[in-house]
């Protein structure tokens, strides 16, 4: 049976911004069926973003949505959580905004362990201005401001995260559509801090400039060059060259998310009050 | 019953201000001078049921708040010179959000580094115009320790009141100097939040006019949804670039303050009345201009002192009047003569404007003022 | 009921054209016609869902009882 998306999409918001085969919008649509399978209230959903084409997703989902400045969602975030605890907040977010112009709000969030999750759409550079290079753009690729080839090595967004404190690390791709609800409706469910990297394709500004002749040579190269950790526990390390691991890559259990150790914070401001 | 007195520095006093105009959240990064106002913070909002966040830096800080106050928190943040210039585009998004906030500047020594520990009036062009774009602007600008407790709240009650962010600027001295301090009864100030919405949640738009250019502000969280963003915006929120209406939102935004300037305007005048020279002054200045005016009527000098409460907006009517009977102004400050420029905007050269400027760390001194009133007689 | 054939519904104002659903479509059901994607051969559809799964643009509707 169809899905209905449209329950949670905006009346009248549709078509999107995102360009012909962006996969901005295969990513909105899991993060629609893990907030249904969440059973997700809108009133008590609230979802931040930065700038960039990925964080123009919450205007068209109906819930509370919070568009905020260039690299800030995370800390914008952090008060709407700090203020209402009770609410389930999740950041959307491109590679740029999140980790370049956003990095230090992003490993400081991770390291709070506050009880959020971050969907960062990784598209491995700055469309909406045109293609230029990002935080997550391969050595060696082209974009509008690297014309004789990136100079610049890449963050591992995930491995980021997890340095950084995270204690829900996962990574899925825009090609792997079926997983995309699931990584998320997981990371949504851990207590603590949760990151979701989700390897995305831009054909307009960076597909044109890397030789990929199609949208769906873009999703076919995501395919090709990722392997579930699983699959990967088997490979050899000569089988796992340049390939990229998904799934659930880090997960730790026990460590207590910052709303409830500022609550303990009250008690004990409380309790000496007394 | 006798009311509770205290001996306290001008940041203490200003943290607890804040938690007696309904503060519950405070978002902040360290930095000379304005830290004890943290450090109050985060001892006593967790006794109230608040919560106090040391973010990873100022940017981060002023997006907390504006994400707390949005969740329906008030919430305030503390900085000085250097945090202010950081916190500046964040201050722009609240300002065309508008998301009720207080950011508290502590006054040093600038640009950059500058002089960390010397008191300074610099910062007051910035909170007029810091963050791009035309955006309306309040800033007060206490005087003393007991004023700094009276002005952080009504600083949350404009802000309330107007849905816009709201910035004190004490400098230095007012925020490290101790004084003593009464404080008032619950309920003693009023204090004011902002208007909820009368609408149920389906009909709820965030910037809907209907009602006066002040629209209701519901809480992400309180059964009300709603999109909000840092574009141009329409009444329901969401984006727009339609020229009509980002046109008429910008001019609503700044006249949510500029029609209402009677009631945010506050200043104090001494002896103006039939002063010839008027000396224009604000915070620490104000206080040595004072002792100057005191001195010079002594002397026989008609001198009298006007002095700012709230620097922006501006009173220029009221300046513009005072212009047509006297000699002179005079305006002694820890800058190079921002307030100066201010004056002579608004008194159409009715009368000289001198200016004393201190950006040595130093505080302008009353024998300094005295002596200019002596030279400008 | 195992044979009857699903409604695939595509709107078209939302059809961006990048041929995701066409070229993931295990029994080519769908094409290109110019930068909209149309049915082309209903009968082969397994009612697989791909297509909708994976569209980016909310454009297609498979609807199977």
């Amino acid at each position: 049976m169809s899905y209905d998306y449209e329950k949670w999409i905006r009346p009248g918001k549709l078509p999107h911004i995102w360009c012909p085969g962006c996969g901005h919008g295969i990513v909105m649509k899991g993060l629609i069926r893990a907030f249904d399978t969440l059973g997700f209230k809108k009133e008590n959903t609230c979802i931040v973003s930065g700038i960039g084409c990925a964080s123009r997703l919450p205007g068209y989902i109906d819930c509370c949505t919070l568009h905020t400045a260039h690299g800030r969602a995370a800390a914008f975030a952090t008060g709407v959580k700090m203020a209402r605890p009770e609410m389930d907040v999740i950041c959307v977010g491109g590679d740029g905004d999140g980790c370049a112009i956003g990095g230090n709000h992003f490993i400081h969030m991770c390291r709070r362990n506050i009880d959020m999750t971050y969907i960062v759409m990784n598209n491995k550079i700055y469309g909406m201005t045109g293609g230029q290079f990002s935080s997550s753009t391969p050595t060696g690729a082209k974009a509008s401001t690297t014309p004789y080839g990136n100079p610049d090595p890449a963050f591992d967004i995930a491995k980021l995260a997890i340095g950084a404190g995270a204690t829900f690390v996962a990574r899925g791709t825009a090609f792997h559509a079926t997983q995309i609800d699931k990584l998320i409706v997981e990371a949504v469910q851990h207590k603590g801090m949760s990151v979701v990297e989700i390897l995305d394709d831009c054909p307009t500004t960076y597909g044109r400039r890397n030789k990929f002749k199609s949208v769906v040579e873009m999703m076919n190269n995501l395919k090709e060059t990722t392997v579930p950790v699983k699959a990967a526990e088997k490979m050899t390390p000569e089988q796992l060259q340049g390939k990229v691991l998904t799934g659930v890559l880090y997960k730790e259990e026990g460590r207590s998310d910052y709303t409830t150790e500022y609550a303990k914070v009250i008690e004990r401001a409380q309790a000496a009050k007394k | 019953m006798s009311k509770k007195v205290a001996f306290l520095q001008g940041n203490e006093a200003a943290a607890h201000g804040a938690i007696y105009a309904g503060c519950t959240f405070f978002a902040g990064y360290p930095i000379t001078p304005s830290t004890e106002i943290a450090e109050v913070c985060s001892v006593e909002l967790p006794k109230v049921g608040g919560k106090f966040i040391q973010m990873e830096d100022e940017i981060g800080a002023m997006s907390a708040v504006l994400g707390a106050s949005l969740a329906g928190a008030k919430a305030l943040t503390a900085t000085s010179g250097p945090g202010l210039s950081l916190k500046q585009e964040i201050i722009g998004y609240g300002c065309i959000a508008e998301i009720p906030v207080v950011i508290i500047d502590i006054m040093r020594g600038g640009p950059s580094t500058g002089m960390p520990t010397g008191p300074s009036q610099s910062d007051i062009m910035a909170a007029k115009w810091g963050t791009h774009g035309d955006h309306p602007a309040i800033c007060l600008v206490p005087a003393s320790v007991q004023e700094i407790f009276d002005e952080t709240v009504r600083a949350f009650n404009l802000a309330e009141k107007y849905r816009t962010p709201v910035m004190v600027m004490p400098d230095e001295i007012v925020g490290h100097m101790r004084e003593r301090i009464v404080f008032p009864e619950p309920g003693e100030i009023p204090v004011i939040d902002r208007t909820a919405p009368s609408v149920p949640p389906e009909k709820y738009k965030p910037y809907d006019t209907s009602f006066g250019d002040i629209p209701p502000l519901a809480a992400f969280g309180s059964g009300y949804k709603f999109h909000v963003t840092g574009l141009n915006k329409m009444e329901d929120g969401f984006p727009t670039t339609k020229a009509p209406i980002v046109q008429a939102e910008e001019e609503r935004q700044v006249r949510k303050v500029e029609a209402n300037k009677a009631d945010i305007m506050k200043w104090e005048e001494y002896m103006v009345d039939d002063a010839e020279i008027v000396v224009v002054a604000f915070g620490s200045t104000s206080r040595s201009a004072r002792f100057a005016v005191n001195a010079a009527r002594e002397q026989g000098i008609k001198a009298g002192l006007f002095r700012l409460i709230t620097f922006w907006p501006f009173p220029e009517e009221r300046m513009l009047e005072i212009s047509k009977k006297v000699k002179a102004f005079i305006t002694p400050e820890m800058n190079l003569g921002q307030c100066n420029g201010v004056v002579r905007g608004c008194i159409e050269g009715n009368a000289p404007v001198y200016g004393i400027y201190h950006v040595d760390g130093e505080p302008v001194n009353p024998e300094e003022i005295l002596k200019k009133m002596k030279e400008v007689k | 009921m195992e044979n009857k054939l699903p409604r695939i519904e595509i709107i078209e104002k939302y059809c961006k054209g990048c041929a995701i659903c066409a070229e993931y479509c295990p029994t080519q059901v769908l094409e290109m016609r110019g930068f909209v994607v149309a049915v082309k051969n209903l009968e082969a559809c397994t009612k697989c869902m791909q297509c909708e799964l994976r569209c980016p643009d909310f454009a297609i509707k498979v609807f199977a009882e």
